[in-house]
């Protein structure tokens, strides 16, 4: 036993605790869809620190380029990271100043290679992404995951999400979602995740990404409703119990 | 020292069932298109086929970060091939190719499950199945992936090919028409997808033959 | 007899301002048989001359493939210029690994362009002995490019590098302006011209000459033999439809088999005057 745990620290103390090994703040569920004009992504702005609720004004979307744009849900200093150096690669791209220039499925790719690396170092970021992007009228939106699972779908949600929105994302998506409905279905996504993810909260912003380029909205509430008479007495339909 | 988080896993597995075909003159490689990770689904609309070569199909499952990875250094190897001897890889060399890829990760090793199929330089079907680590064998039909446990007793069952024990060896093309084969392949993926939570919502199958690449979909179980 | 001072050594300079032995390493890409490029908005075509090494061998191979949307036409040592294929075969398969769209012609150029500057800055190294025509399609068109040795590089409607490409030039510069709106078929066409133009006299024939094309719904291909030959015959260019024109600066006896070095015998070029680096 001793002697297994000597094996494990092999590296020694150091390496061990440069790798992210478990995530210490996190961003919860992210969650995109495609519409008429391009793609809506929707992410509350809170940041757990475990089950503490840390952070309350965390943007969780960036746009990256003219054309991506970016939101993440997972260990928040990962993501952060991630942008420096999508910035910086960004920057170069413009460098070139000559006409060509990353899109949203050339960026998802990239991502894709990034977060596979990493977790082949065993030193993954841990996040799961979605990446939404128009170029050349074309609609992109794809998603990578910390073990760099890939995949591009009409709609996506990480975490929570993946339970609890995509059904209604399922039931409510169509091609040609106007904006206000497509404002409407991820809305009602946040509601429910709301109502029924404990790290979710009441603080959200809606980004939108379409030819004309990225849009992230100021921070907003939704109408909720607690009271259900269930909530005001939940012991009514269970006579015996406390 | 009582662990107090889970250590990273580097793996998951996303699920899927692939199954190939070879007949005297064809070649029929399938898959179903759900992706899936634990209980969640994906995506329902994911093609686990890459076509590597001119004669040259790879069905994968398995992890699909990995099945990914080695699809793309088998299309980057193929494309040095290409400049170096002007002429698309063969399958038996592709196969070999598939092996050495594997096994270079042997102890890392790419959690994927392959079966490859194609035609050799006479155009007969062939199909070659792997194990993660680079082990594989030319066989007339095979399975890989979540749902083979069931699909593949049931073409042993419905084929027939002749045992490999035998001396000579046999051919192990297998005598159906390809409209047989198609059918049959429809066949285990209904059946497989009734049982495997992994298996289901569309099934795609590419045919191989002298006129090219043909491909056909079938709705499967989406729940 | 007379010997430079200032060319047994890349990194030395001359009092004028030169590099002379980066200015032999461009003498030899005049040496190997010419290459001609042309573009439209759409497509992109290059041709060669192939000179067999003597009458027993067959010809060196100048066109490559780089990837679907890039090739190139070399012309000099060779051997250099498949060095130069191969950096930029894997340079594209790396680009498309990473983002699994084309690298851009105009990206790859300037990275090829860096290479062949490092040579000319280092002394334990020597300058690539070939000049290289880019042609390559990409999000912003299409695009024809010139490679010196020298670490230079040029984008153009049109270019011809090698020996007596003065006269295919000539031809060029009359032409060019009509080469934007160009059809494929017509870019071939004059792409045939021009190497006829080089021939000085020689029959065209599809034996001598490999044309290759690229262009929008096309990806790089060299034209096979017969297709170049039925062109030949089709656009009835076999023979000297106008003198060729005069070809001032091409050296007396360079029939002899030009692809294979740079002539060491050529002794230094004169060395007065500005340096000629940007050709």
């Amino acid at each position: 036993m001793e002697l297994n745990h000597e094996q494990q620290t092999q590296f020694g103390p150091q390496a061990d605790s440069q790798r992210t090994l478990y995530p210490y703040v996190t961003g919860t569920s992210v969650v995109a869809l495609k519409y008429k004009d391009g793609i809506l992504m929707a992410a509350d702005m809170g940041a757990s620190y475990g089950s503490t609720l840390r952070y309350k004004s965390v943007e969780r979307m960036k746009a990256v380029g003219k054309h991506s744009l970016l939101g993440a849900s997972g260990e928040i200093s990962d993501f952060q990271e991630l942008l420096r150096s999508l910035d910086e690669l960004i920057l170069y791209d413009n460098m070139w100043d000559d006409g060509n220039s990353l899109g949203p499925k050339e960026l998802h790719n990239y991502l894709t290679r990034v977060m596979y690396n990493r977790r082949n170092k065993f030193d993954p970021f841990w996040n799961s992404l979605v990446l939404g992007g128009v170029k050349n009228g074309e609609k992109y939106l794809g998603m990578v995951t910390m073990l760099g699972v890939n995949f591009e779908d009409n709609h996506v949600a990480t975490g929570f999400g993946n339970h609890l929105a995509r059904p209604i994302l399922r039931d409510g998506w169509h091609e040609d979602l106007s904006y206000e409905d497509g404002v409407k279905l991820l809305e009602k996504c946040m509601r429910v995740l709301l109502y029924r993810d404990r790290s979710a909260v009441n603080k959200l912003q809606i980004a939108k990404i379409t030819e004309e380029g990225v849009t992230v909205s100021q921070p907003y509430s939704l109408k909720t409703f607690w009271g259900f008479s269930a909530f005001q007495n939940p012991t009514v339909g269970a006579e015996g119990s406390w | 020292m009582k662990k107090e988080h889970a250590s990273f896993n580097p793996y998951d597995n996303n699920g899927g069932t692939c199954v190939a075909i070879a007949g005297a003159d064809y070649c029929v490689i399938a898959a179903d298109t759900r992706m899936s990770s634990g209980y969640n689904i994906l995506t329902r609309d994911y093609s686990k086929v890459c076509k590597l070569a001119d004669k040259c199909l790879l069905a994968s499952s398995g992890f699909q970060a990995d099945v990914k990875a080695l699809q793309k250094v088998l299309g980057a190897r193929h494309l040095i091939y290409q400049h170096q001897h002007n002429k698309q890889m063969s399958c038996p060399a592709m196969a070999q190719l598939l092996s050495n890829t594997l096994y270079y990760k042997r102890f890392f090793p790419y959690y994927a499950f392959n079966v490859l199929g194609g035609l050799d330089d006479e155009g007969k079907g062939v199909v070659y199945t792997y194990d993660a680590v680079g082990s594989y064998e030319k066989v007339g039909y095979s399975s890989q992936g979540s749902g083979s446990t069931l699909i593949m007793p049931f073409l042993d069952n419905q084929l027939k090919s002749p045992s490999p024990l035998l001396l000579p060896p046999q051919d192990a093309v297998t005598p159906l028409s390809e409209a047989e084969a198609v059918d049959l392949v429809k066949t285990t993926f209904v059946s497989a997808a009734e049982r495997d939570i992994y298996t289901g919502d569309k099934l795609e199958i590419v045919i191989l033959n002298a006129d090219g690449i043909r491909r056909e979909y079938m709705d499967l179980r989406k729940d | 007899m007379f010997r430079n001072q200032y060319d047994t050594d890349v990194t030395t300079w001359s009092p004028a301002g030169r590099l002379f032995q980066v200015e032999y390493s461009m003498e030899a890409v005049k040496q190997g048989s010419a290459a001609i490029g042309l573009r439209s908005k759409t497509h992109v075509v290059l041709a060669c001359v192939n000179k067999a090494n003597s009458e027993l061998s067959s010809h060196q191979k100048k066109i490559f493939k780089v990837d679907d949307h890039i090739g190139v036409a070399i012309a000099g040592l060779t051997a250099d210029g498949r060095v130069l294929s191969r950096y930029m075969r894997s340079e594209c398969i790396n680009y498309n690994f990473t983002y699994e769209s084309p690298l851009p012609v105009g990206r790859l150029v300037v990275q090829l362009a860096d290479k062949a500057q490092v040579c000319t800055q280092r002394s334990w190294k020597r300058p690539y002995g070939v000049g290289l025509l880019v042609a390559g399609l990409d999000e912003s068109g299409a695009h024809l490019y010139y490679n010196c040795p020298s670490g230079n590089y040029f984008e153009y409607q049109a270019f011809a590098i090698g020996s007596r490409s003065q006269a295919a030039k000539t031809y060029l510069e009359r032409r060019f302006e009509n080469f934007m709106d160009s059809s494929r078929d017509d870019l071939v066409k004059d792409a045939l011209i021009a190497v006829r133009e080089t021939l000085q006299g020689e029959t065209l024939k599809s034996s001598i000459c490999t044309v290759a094309v690229v262009g929008v719904g096309e990806a790089f291909h060299i034209l096979d033999q017969d297709t170049v030959q039925q062109l030949i015959d089709a656009f009835d260019i076999v023979g000297e439809a106008e003198g060729p024109a005069a070809e001032p600066d091409a050296p007396a006896g360079e029939d002899a088999p030009a692809d294979q070095a740079a002539g060491a015998d050529q002794g230094a070029p004169a060395d007065q005057g500005v340096a000629p680096m940007d050709i």
